[in-house]
């Protein structure tokens, strides 16, 4: 899932400066399980706005609406009637969900609350990390299903460098060597053979970036 | 701090029906005052209160909000004070976001036949409250 | 004009190198100074390539001066800051000078250096480094393209006997040796024992490849707790943590240089490897005090 979190209040404040009128748009699907988007935090970042504006006594109208998804032009479309009422949109999206906002009001300011991080899951309560890079050419067949291009701060195809420290990264302690744990995983399996060949460099252009795919339905 | 002269805050007080509630009914049988400018509300239980009610409760004009729940170890629905405490602690941060001072929101556990101990701890909160002044919504940064 | 390394390595002599970092801007007495210092004392001299993630005068620059001045350099370069192309745009330029040593390494983070919101590269890592180097001596480049002119390189690579755990560092050691390389810097050593289990493992696995310890200069206790915490690799025994301890201040260094002799003795004495590469950073001015504490 796509993993966001949300810009700072000031961040937003100075964004809708000015305006008096607002939609805050929230997503159903990825910000809602990451507490960044959702309907809840929709209500929540209205109130504070709402407060924060009464505070420095400015007017401001907020209305709220939260789509399944974002990133879908119709279920977009659907915001016409409360779009039309207001002076800008507020999205609580990720990036993918701000822009067809934009592209499909492109009269109406449309603007991001959110600061959309990475590709990742929860690892624990309330704690998201990212596992994957979107990189197009996926190698994880031959770590045992570890991303080194993720959890390698380096990126390396053939790893450990000279910085792994105790199964713990040199540039930071708190996040685990990644190759360390590819060798445990590939010992474990018995499969150290896939870690003893030699992996040349990377495709980095294995997406043309922006990048573009098409798909037959099964 | 000089008294703010006749600043009588506007608290709301959300009361666990399992505790805090009947402690504030307590105290009034035994007929010890506490402050009446406090707006008791009952809810079922304290984990019912949605950080969203005490940030409405601010942006309706309340200077202050309490939420009283039970002892730790003897909410009737398990954790119900646990998740209370946690969103206490997170609406002081999503009001210093704001400007609003965190301290104008504060929890406390009771047991049901606390009486005393609820007309103190409202006494107590009013007069934090008048310290604070008027909620800077209501009187301007 | 000094002898060419890749002959120095295969004499049977035992291997001496030494390291110099570049300044941080144009002055270049300094560094001019070191060079001149150093090399007719060692067999060759690295050049780090912005050290740390901390942005200096080139290594490839640095080399050229080296090479002017009569001295045989090692042309550090790593994969933190440039592409492949750039790498091998780089290699060309330093074959042309007489620049034919490079120790391939991967490089140290970024957020560790001294311009922290910069772009990492990484578009190869040391081994991939190790196999351009082969493949441009083959005639072509990374494109599959043909060269017009040839190179000729002595590649070498960095290895930590002291890793931990260290069976994943041993693949990645053998799979540089495969890529070619034909010596290897350690990272510091100050303790002999794994070291030697090392030095086993490698005899068995090949015996031309030259392995040179890494002796890091210690200048004080703190230095030596320091890296023996934080360092990846490093293990400083406490016994000699203790005796730097001991040194009073203004003679610290002394007493580094009087351990860094002994290992160096101890090394040449036992024929426990090929030879040494002797870091002092930021003290190139003592390593002739070392080198005659090792009895060099």
């Amino acid at each position: 899932m796509i993993v966001a979190e949300r810009k700072p209040l000031e961040d937003i404040r100075e964004m809708i400066a000015g305006y008096k009128k607002i939609l805050i748009v929230g997503c159903g699907t990825c910000v809602t399980i990451c507490w960044a988007g959702g309907e809840k935090e929709v209500a929540v970042l209205s109130s504070q706005l709402r407060l924060a504006s009464k505070k420095d006594r400015n007017e401001l109208e907020i209305l709220e609406a939260t789509i399944e998804r974002q990133c879908e032009k119709e279920l977009v479309e659907a915001l016409k009637d409360k779009v039309q009422q207001v002076e800008a949109v507020l999205s609580m999206g990720c990036g993918a969900g701000v822009q067809p906002i934009a592209e499909i009001f492109p009269d109406t300011p449309v603007y991001p609350a959110l600061n959309t991080t990475f590709v990742g899951m929860p690892e624990g309560e309330g704690v998201w990390v990212e596992t994957c890079r979107a990189c197009g050419d996926c190698f994880l067949d031959k770590t045992g299903g570890i991303c080194p291009i993720v959890r390698c701060a380096k990126g390396l195809l053939n790893g450990p460098c000279g910085g792994t420290n105790n199964g713990k990264c040199e540039v930071d302690p708190e996040k685990d060597c990644a190759w360390t744990l590819i060798y445990q995983r590939l010992e474990r399996q018995g499969r150290l053979d896939v870690m003893r060949k030699y992996y040349p460099p990377r495709n980095f252009q294995a997406v043309i970036r922006p990048g573009k795919v098409e798909a037959l339905p099964a | 701090m000089k008294a703010k002269g006749a600043f009588l805050p506007d608290i709301v007080a959300f009361c666990c029906a399992q505790s805090a509630y009947q402690s504030a009914d307590a105290a009034g049988s035994m007929r010890i005052t506490y402050p009446e400018n406090i707006r008791v509300i009952r809810v079922p239980c304290a984990g019912r209160v949605d950080v969203l009610h005490i940030l409405r409760a601010f942006e309706k004009g309340a200077d202050g909000v309490l939420v009283l729940g039970c002892h730790e170890e003897a909410c009737r629905h398990l954790s119900g004070n646990i998740r209370a405490k946690n969103r206490v602690q997170r609406v002081n941060t999503l009001l210093q976001e704001v400007g609003i001072d965190g301290k104008r929101v504060e929890m406390f556990t009771l047991a049901p036949n606390q009486g005393p101990r609820f007309a103190r701890i409202a006494n107590e909160v009013n007069e934090r409250i008048k310290e604070l002044g008027p909620s800077p919504v209501k009187s301007g940064a | 004009m000094a002898k060419a390394f890749k002959e120095t390595l295969n004499s049977g002599k035992f291997v001496v190198t030494s390291e110099i970092g570049p300044p941080k801007g144009t002055n270049l007495e300094k560094l001019i100074h070191h060079i001149d210092l150093l090399k007719d004392k060692v067999d060759a001299l690295n050049v780090t390539d912005n050290q740390s993630s901390v942005m200096r005068f080139p290594s490839l620059g640095t080399c050229l001066l080296i090479k002017e001045r009569g001295g045989e350099p090692i042309l550090q370069m790593t994969c933190r800051d440039r592409n492949r192309m750039a790498l091998e745009a780089d290699l060309l330029f330093a074959y042309t000078r007489g620049i034919k040593n490079v120790l391939c390494l991967t490089g140290d983070f970024i957020t560790i250096g001294d311009h922290k919101e910069a772009r990492a590269v990484f578009d190869l890592d040391s081994l991939q480094l190790l196999h351009m180097v082969r493949i441009l001596e083959s005639g072509q480049d990374l494109g599959g393209n043909e060269l017009d002119g040839a190179v000729e390189f002595c590649a070498g690579a960095t290895v930590t006997p002291e890793a931990n755990p260290i069976e994943p560092q041993l693949i990645k050691f053998e799979k540089k040796v495969q890529a070619g390389a034909e010596f290897f810097q350690t990272q510091a050593i100050y303790d002999f024992d794994n070291f030697k289990k090392f030095m086993k493992y490698v005899r068995g696995l090949d015996k031309n490849i030259k392995i040179l310890a890494g002796i890091v200069l210690l200048a004080s206790a703190g230095m030596a707790k320091y890296m023996n915490e934080n360092t990846p690799g490093v293990f400083v025994p406490q016994v000699l943590i203790d005796e730097m301890a001991t040194a009073e201040k203004g003679k610290r260094v002394q007493k580094g240089i009087g351990i860094a002799g002994r290992l160096i003795r101890q090394i040449k004495e036992e024929a426990i490897c090929d030879g040494v590469h002797i870091m002092a950073i930021g003290r190139e001015e003592v390593v002739p005090d070392i080198l005659a504490a090792g009895g060099l």
